[in-house]
Order: structure tokens, then C-alpha cells, then sequence
């Protein structure tokens, strides 16, 4: 796998800072690129501003300084709609992404909302479901699953819209070993960009080739997981820390 | 465990009233509470046969008195309310057993008392039978504003989690040793209510944003919708139908 | 305080419905304004929010405790048009799923309940928080006041209804020392909380407190080591002028038809049960009611027998009514005169 750029990247952001009303300034000025089908992990330690930067892929937080783009559309205003639809965020608590009271309904309805009805609404909602196996949990409501499982229904909420770019926010966070390796395996199987957002360093070794790191509100280095994780003067500087016994150099992957 | 899937009043069965579509029951029920709020006190024995057709309906929904009864028991403060009122009310006096009631209060407690119960037992019977989320599409079914029906389901999706954020936090004051007594605590526990709203108001900020991001705009696209045919109605509007020849018994009798 | 089905009569049960059907399609065209398309999501989590902090109880002493109603709050937090959505939405879901309230109480409920609440507390906040110096501080004292009026206001609104349509005839001095009585002293735990948890959202987030809107200072980012102006966050999305004039009329509409309504029934009086308790000769008090000019009059004449305590108190809410109207239409005209040249009067 190769760093270079494609022509149009699936993301571009330029000079990104933002400070919440409470006057807690987030981001300091944030550049970086992803590219068309590219997976990349967005690491940092607790309050470096991740969730927040993730906020700004799809126009949610506005109001800083800087520019994000989206597969060459700006996020702004005038294509909202449209950048939303190509930015595809799973959030850390799929509570939140999880508003309908059946699954069916919930991966529904992104793509209802977008005009499709009848059996091909079906068809697709089938589809998401399948990609993330949980099929037969079509018409449970999703508090009634597991914490892993509406993990994976949240994912299928965001594929059933077909996005450009898959944004996941600390998608192992609160997951067994075994849904763990499910959603592992699941995000693998896709044909999509992939960003996750983590601080679970072995996860990121295991399904990102490339990574970036964010400190301080800025993006601290960008490159090869497994060098940056490699790179102990680097983890300690921004507080990563690799599980006890974890030797990044140890570990083969086939990326 | 939160209230899952049901809420807590509803009861899982398969019975011909549970089959009914939901606006037929939302408009029965509360046809039938009208026809009972409409009915002269005096006649009390129209009172009884609104309780029988309840137990009939109660049957046929299989749903047992015990669960009935014990549900009735919300109404617990009206029934101390009631009581009061033979003691407070004006008009004119009898003695019962050595105390001076007036009979307007009295006929006033029993008017309370039994369109109150009543009232009650339509509403459980309704609550018991019909689950949630047909609940909601059977007050949109009805016509009620759409945006209104909508903020009722986010209420009803988001009540649980809500409800155990707080539960969560109280567990966090106490486990740090805090008991709330008195007066004097009353910031701590506001703080908790800030807290609350804030985290209530930022997950409703995701949601909304977990919503545009999927292609929201302003309206809920369509994908179930509830429909009744005439038997179905008729079935449904046989109890309030039951009840307005009663009631209408009432007054000329 | 849910009111049972049966304990206000039939007709006043529907212009009740009607006058509560109405308050929520002004509030939905309002919420719109004040949340735009976010509306559903957080109106529906702030009414679980409400649903919620109803069951946090408050300790008062020995083992007695409190919880909150929620209507002021709710205003202040959120605007009094989604506030009223919410506790309306809360109240009727009380009525649905858990039988709590009667279904043809929905009506009397929502207008007590969480329009009166809603209203009075949002207008008495707004009134103050003009009138004090631009603070913090204020807006918690402006909680305080809001909260602790809003819950009386709810009494006299119900004392008012039971009036008109009491099916029990309880004289309207007591159902007025009852009900007003004991608001007060809860309206005073309702105030405290109020505040304090309004306080509590603006040491964080004082950005979500719609009635503290343009109160916030404008925001310094650091961008690579520089000091630049950011943005405003948002662009104030109230439509601050129409949404005023439409509350003032709103409120305005409500007393109008409140006051019609009230003066109508008590010139006919239409109350069936009443009329036929009168007939059988089973109550032969009920002559006076139905004699009456005014509600207020009525019950007035008819209490004479129990002193000049309960005409006192028939006077005094005449009077508080009178106090709440003439503040509310004072603070719009005030609005008004001043929405053309205040700073946060952008029309959109």
C-alpha cells in the first residue's frame, strides 16, 4: 500500500481549529489527507480532539477557522445534504444512531428518506444487514441487542446510505474480544474508505495501514501504523500507550 | 433491565383485541372515556355496566383482573382526593356514622371515584394490549401532527436511556458517599439535573445529527403505515357503541 | 397534580381540548422557528429529559421530598414554545401508557399544566432578565422568580377551570386555598431547583439556554500559535420579532377565549349534571350557581355563608389573574418598542 494521493481524495482538511462556546479550544489548525479506498486510523490519547475533528467531516461543527473537502465537495451549506450522504459517521454510542424502534426501520431509513420505497428499500436494508450479519435481527428492536450487535447495526444504518467515506468513532470501545473481532472482520470485507477514530492501538495496527496521529489539537505524525506505533520517543511524547506485552514488530499483517 | 421493547404497562398475548389495529383502539377507548365522563351520576347503575363491559373487553384481551386491579392503583391520590371531598363540599348535611358529610360531596366522590376508575381501567386496558411503537402510529393514524408524534416516539426511544443516565449518576453520588437528606443538598442535586439536561440536549444534538446524516430533512419517511377495514372498526367501536346506549339510558331513564 | 376523567365536566373537558389543540399547533409552528429541523430529536429528548427529572426527587425533611414540574424550566432551557411541546408530549404519553391523568383530562392537563406553567414562567423570565443588568447572576434570579410564579399560575388556571367545570361543589375558596396554598410552597421548592439547575446548564453550557441567548462573549480561537476572531456560532436562529408578537398573541387568544369561554358557560350554565342534580331537587343549592353572573361572582355570592374569607379569595385571584395579564401585555409592548433597535432583533 502505497501514501500517495489519489487525484480527488475522499478527505482534505486544511487549517482546521475550532473552540466549543464554553471557550475550550479544540483543534489548533489541522491538515491531513485520505485517500480513495485508503484505511486510516486517526490516533490519539483522550481529549486530543478527535471526536471533535470528526464533527467536522460532515459539517456538524462549524464555525472555526479552515476547510474541510469531501470527495472535491467543500463541506458547507450549499451541499450539506449531499456531503452528509457521502460521509458515513458511526458514532461511539450506537444509541445515538439507533432512533427507530426496529432495526428494519433504522436501516431503513436513511435510504427511505432518500426516495427509495418498496422492495428495493428492502433489498438494500437486507443488504446492510448482511454485510454486517445481523439479518435475522430484523425486526428486534435494537435495545433489545447486545452492545456489539448495535455496534453492527449501526455500521449497516451508515452502509445502507452507500457513503464515499466510513468515519467510525471508537468503534472497539466497549466491545468483548469476540464482537471485537467480528467488527474486525466486518470492516475488512468492505470496499469503502475507512476512518477510524481510536485509541485502541492493536486495532489500528490490525486493520489500518496508515495512521495519523492527533495531540494537542494538531496532527502530530502521518504514517505506516506499524512504524508510528514502532516509534516509542513518539508514543510517549503524545501519551500512546501499546497494551503490556504488545510488540507492534512482532505482529504480521497482510493489510 | 429497562422496560425493553414494551412499555410497562403493555402485556404480550395474541388476543383479538391485541390483533386490532391501533387507531381503532386509541379511538375506542377514548370514545368510550367521553361516553363516561357524559353520563349522569345519579345513574349508577350505568356506572356497573360500564365496569362489566370493561371485564368483558378485560376478557376477551385475556387479560387478568389481578394485573388490572393492580394497575388501578395510580389513581390512589384521587382516591384519598375523593375521600375528602363528603368533608369539604357545601349543600347540605347527613350524618353517617356520627360525621357530617354533605351530600353534594358525597355524589361529588363517587362522580370522581367512578368516571376516574373507569377512566383508568380504559386507559390500562388500551396500554396493556396495544405495544408502543403501534401506539405511535396509531396517533399518527389519527391525524395528530406528525412533528407531534415524532417527538412522542424520540421521547418513548430515548426515555429508557435517559432514565438510566440518571440512575447511573445517582450511583456515582452515592457510591462517593453522598446521600441527599435535606434542603441542603438540593444543589448537588441540581447539578445533576444540569448535567442531565445537558447530556439529554447533546444526545438529542447526535441524534439529529446521526438523522441529517442519513438524509433528514424535516420529515420522517414513511415505511410502515397501519390501516383497519370496516369489520375491524366495528369491532373496535363496539364497546363505546355498548357504552352510549348506556349512557343514553342514563339520561332518560 | 393529573387530573382523573370525571372530575371536570364534559363541555369544559372539549374547550379545554380545544384551547390546548390550539396552543400546540401555535407551538409547533414555533418550535420550528426556535430548533428549525432539529426539532423533533431534541424536543423529543428534552421531553424524556422532563419525563426523567419528574421522577428525581428532592428531599425536604423527613423523609417528605419534591420533584420538579418542569414547565418553567423547560421554557427557560429550551424556549416556551418547544417547552410547551415537551411537557405536553410528556402529559400525554403520562395519559396513554401509564393512565396517569384521564384521556378526556388530556385537555385540562395540557392547559394547566404545560401551557400556563410554560407561559407565565417564560414571560416573567424574559420580563426580568430585560430588566436586570446583563448577568449571569440575573438569569438565576430571573429562574427563581420565573419558577416560583409558574406554579401558583398553574393553580389559579385549574382553580379557574374547576370553577367553570367542577362536577363537585366544593366552594371555589377552598379548591382555591387548597390548590393556590399549596402551590405556593411548592412553587418555592419548584423555584429553587429551577434556578439552580438553569445555573448549573450555564457554568457549562450556557450556549444551550434559550433564555439566555445574548448573554455569551464572542469567542477567541488560537489558530497556529495566532489569536483570531471566530465566527458567531450561530446565527441567532430566533426570528425574535414574529415569535414575540405570535407569544403575545398567543396569549392574548388564549385569555380571550379562556375569558369567553368562562363568562359564556356561567351565563347558560350548560352544566348537564349540575342542572339535573338541580332537577331531581338533589341539590337545591345549585339555584345560586346557576343565578350567577361571573364565575368568580357566583361563587362569591354562594360562599357569603362562609365568611369574607373566600370573597376575599375569589378577589385575590381576580386580582393575581389581573396582575399576570397586565404584566404579560406590558412586557410585549415593551418588546415591541424595543425589538427594532436591540441587538439580538434580527429579523430573519
Amino acid at each position: 500500500m502505497d501514501l500517495v494521493t489519489p487525484v480527488t481524495p475522499s478527505l482534505e482538511v486544511a487549517g482546521l481549529a475550532f473552540a466549543y462556546p464554553d471557550g475550550h479550544q479544540a483543534l489548533f489548525g489541522v491538515d491531513f489527507t485520505v485517500g480513495r479506498g485508503e484505511r486510516v486510523a486517526l490516533l490519539g490519547p483522550n481529549g486530543a480532539g478527535k471526536t471533535t475533528l470528526v464533527l467536522h467531516l460532515n459539517g456538524i461543527l462549524t464555525g472555526g477557522a479552515g476547510t474541510v473537502t469531501v470527495a472535491g465537495l467543500p463541506v458547507g451549506k450549499q451541499h450539506m445534504a449531499e456531503i452528509r450522504r457521502r460521509v458515513g459517521i458511526v458514532f461511539q454510542d450506537p444509541d445515538d444512531q439507533l432512533f427507530m424502534p426496529t432495526v428494519r426501520e433504522d436501516v431503513a431509513f436513511g435510504p427511505a428518506a432518500a426516495g427509495l420505497k418498496g422492495p428495493e428499500l428492502e433489498e438494500r436494508v437486507d443488504r446492510a444487514l448482511a454485510q454486517v450479519g445481523m439479518g435475522e435481527f430484523k425486526e428486534r428492536p435494537p435495545h433489545h441487542l447486545s452492545f456489539g450487535q448495535r455496534r453492527r447495526v449501526a455500521v449497516a444504518t451508515v452502509l445502507a446510505m452507500e457513503p464515499e467515506i466510513l468515519v467510525l468513532d471508537e468503534p472497539s470501545s466497549n466491545l468483548d474480544p469476540a464482537s471485537r473481532r467480528e467488527l474486525a472482520d466486518i470492516l475488512r470485507s468492505l470496499d469503502v474508505t475507512v476512518l477510524m477514530v481510536t485509541h485502541d492501538l492493536p486495532y489500528a495496527l490490525e486493520l489500518c495501514p496508515r495512521s495519523l496521529v492527533l495531540s494537542e489539537g494538531v496532527i502530530a505524525a502521518d504514517g505506516r501504523t506499524a512504524e508510528l506505533l514502532s516509534d516509542e520517543e513518539l508514543m510517549r511524547a503524545h501519551r500512546l500507550e501499546l497494551p503490556f506485552g504488545f510488540d507492534p514488530r512482532s505482529v504480521t499483517m497482510g493489510a | 433491565m429497562g422496560a425493553g421493547h414494551a412499555h410497562r404497562l403493555y402485556r404480550h398475548g395474541h388476543s383479538p383485541v391485541h390483533a386490532l389495529p391501533p387507531h381503532t383502539k386509541l379511538a375506542a377507548a377514548f370514545a368510550f372515556v367521553v361516553v363516561v365522563v357524559s353520563t349522569p351520576r345519579e345513574a349508577m347503575w350505568a356506572f356497573g355496566l360500564y365496569a362489566v363491559l370493561l371485564g368483558f373487553v378485560a376478557r376477551h384481551a385475556r387479560v387478568p383482573a389481578g394485573f388490572l386491579l393492580k394497575r388501578l392503583l395510580i389513581e390512589v391520590p384521587f382516591v384519598a382526593f375523593a375521600v375528602l371531598m363528603p368533608f369539604v363540599a357545601e349543600g347540605e348535611r347527613v350524618d353517617v356514622l356520627g360525621l357530617s358529610l354533605s351530600v353534594n360531596g358525597l355524589w361529588g366522590a363517587w362522580n370522581v371515584l367512578a368516571k376516574g376508575t373507569l377512566g383508568v381501567a380504559a386507559s390500562v386496558l388500551l396500554a396493556s394490549t396495544t405495544e408502543l411503537r403501534e401506539l405511535l402510529l396509531g396517533l399518527q393514524r389519527l391525524k395528530l401532527p406528525p412533528l407531534l408524534v415524532q417527538i412522542a416516539s424520540f421521547m418513548i426511544r430515548y426515555g429508557d436511556v435517559i432514565t438510566d443516565e440518571m440512575r447511573r449518576m445517582r450511583i456515582a453520588r452515592e457510591s462517593r458517599g453522598f446521600e441527599a437528606r435535606g434542603v441542603r443538598h438540593w444543589g448537588v442535586l441540581a447539578k445533576s439535573a444540569g448535567a442531565l439536561f445537558i447530556r439529554s440536549y447533546e444526545r438529542g444534538e447526535r441524534v439529529h445529527l446521526a438523522m441529517v446524516s442519513r438524509g433528514y430533512a424535516g420529515s420522517m419517511p414513511v415505511i410502515d403505515e397501519v390501516t383497519a377495514d370496516r369489520a375491524q372498526w366495528s369491532y373496535a367501536l363496539a364497546l363505546p357503541v355498548a357504552a352510549l346506549v348506556v349512557c343514553l339510558l342514563g339520561w332518560t331513564l | 397534580m393529573h387530573v382523573p376523567d370525571g372530575f371536570i365536566n364534559a363541555p369544559v373537558s372539549a374547550a379545554t381540548g380545544v384551547v390546548a389543540a390550539g396552543a400546540i399547533a401555535v407551538s409547533l409552528r414555533g418550535a420550528r422557528r426556535e430548533l428549525d429541523e432539529r426539532t423533533a430529536p431534541l424536543a423529543g429528548l428534552v421531553a424524556a429529559f422532563i419525563f426523567a427529572v419528574q421522577m428525581l426527587n428532592f428531599p425536604v425533611a423527613a423523609g417528605t421530598s419534591g420533584h420538579l414540574l418542569g414547565g418553567a424550566l423547560a421554557a427557560i432551557l429550551v424556549g416556551p414554545f418547544t417547552g410547551v411541546l415537551c411537557v405536553s408530549v410528556v402529559l400525554l404519553m403520562q395519559g396513554i401508557l401509564f393512565a396517569d391523568g384521564g384521556l378526556t383530562a388530556l385537555g385540562v392537563n395540557i392547559t394547566d399544566m404545560a401551557i400556563v406553567t410554560t407561559v407565565v414562567g417564560y414571560a416573567v423570565f424574559r420580563f426580568l432578565v430585560k430588566v436586570l443588568p446583563r448577568k449571569r447572576r440575573s438569569v438565576t434570579v430571573a429562574s427563581f422568580a420565573a419558577a416560583l410564579l409558574s406554579v401558583p399560575a398553574a393553580a389559579v388556571a385549574f382553580t379557574l377551570i374547576y370553577a367553570v367545570g367542577g362536577t363537585t361543589d366544593v366552594s371555589l375558596g377552598k379548591v382555591a386555598t387548597a390548590m393556590i396554598g399549596v402551590h405556593v410552597l411548592i412553587g418555592i421548592g419548584e423555584a429553587a431547583i429551577t434556578a439552580l439547575t438553569v445555573g448549573a446548564v450555564i457554568a457549562v453550557r450556557p450556549d444551550l439556554v434559550y433564555g439566555a441567548r445574548g448573554l455569551e462573549q464572542r469567542l477567541k480561537l488560537r489558530v497556529n500559535g495566532e489569536l483570531v476572531d471566530a465566527p458567531p456560532s450561530r446565527p441567532a436562529p430566533v426570528a425574535a420579532r414574529t415569535s414575540r408578537r405570535r407569544l403575545w398573541l398567543t396569549g392574548l387568544v388564549t385569555s380571550l377565549v379562556l375569558a369567553g369561554f368562562v363568562s359564556f358557560y356561567a351565563n347558560t350554565n350548560p352544566d348537564g349534571l349540575m342542572k339535573v342534580a338541580q332537577d331531581q331537587g338533589i341539590d337545591k343549592k345549585t339555584e345560586k350557581h346557576a343565578a350567577a353572573d361571573s364565575p368568580l361572582a357566583g361563587y362569591g355570592v354562594k360562599d357569603i355563608t362562609d365568611g369574607r374569607v373566600s370573597k376575599g379569595l375569589a378577589g385575590l385571584i381576580g386580582v393575581g389573574v389581573t396582575v399576570v395579564a397586565g404584566s404579560t401585555v406590558f412586557w410585549a409592548v415593551r418588546r415591541r418598542r424595543t425589538a427594532d433597535t436591540s441587538p439580538v432583533g434580527t429579523g430573519v
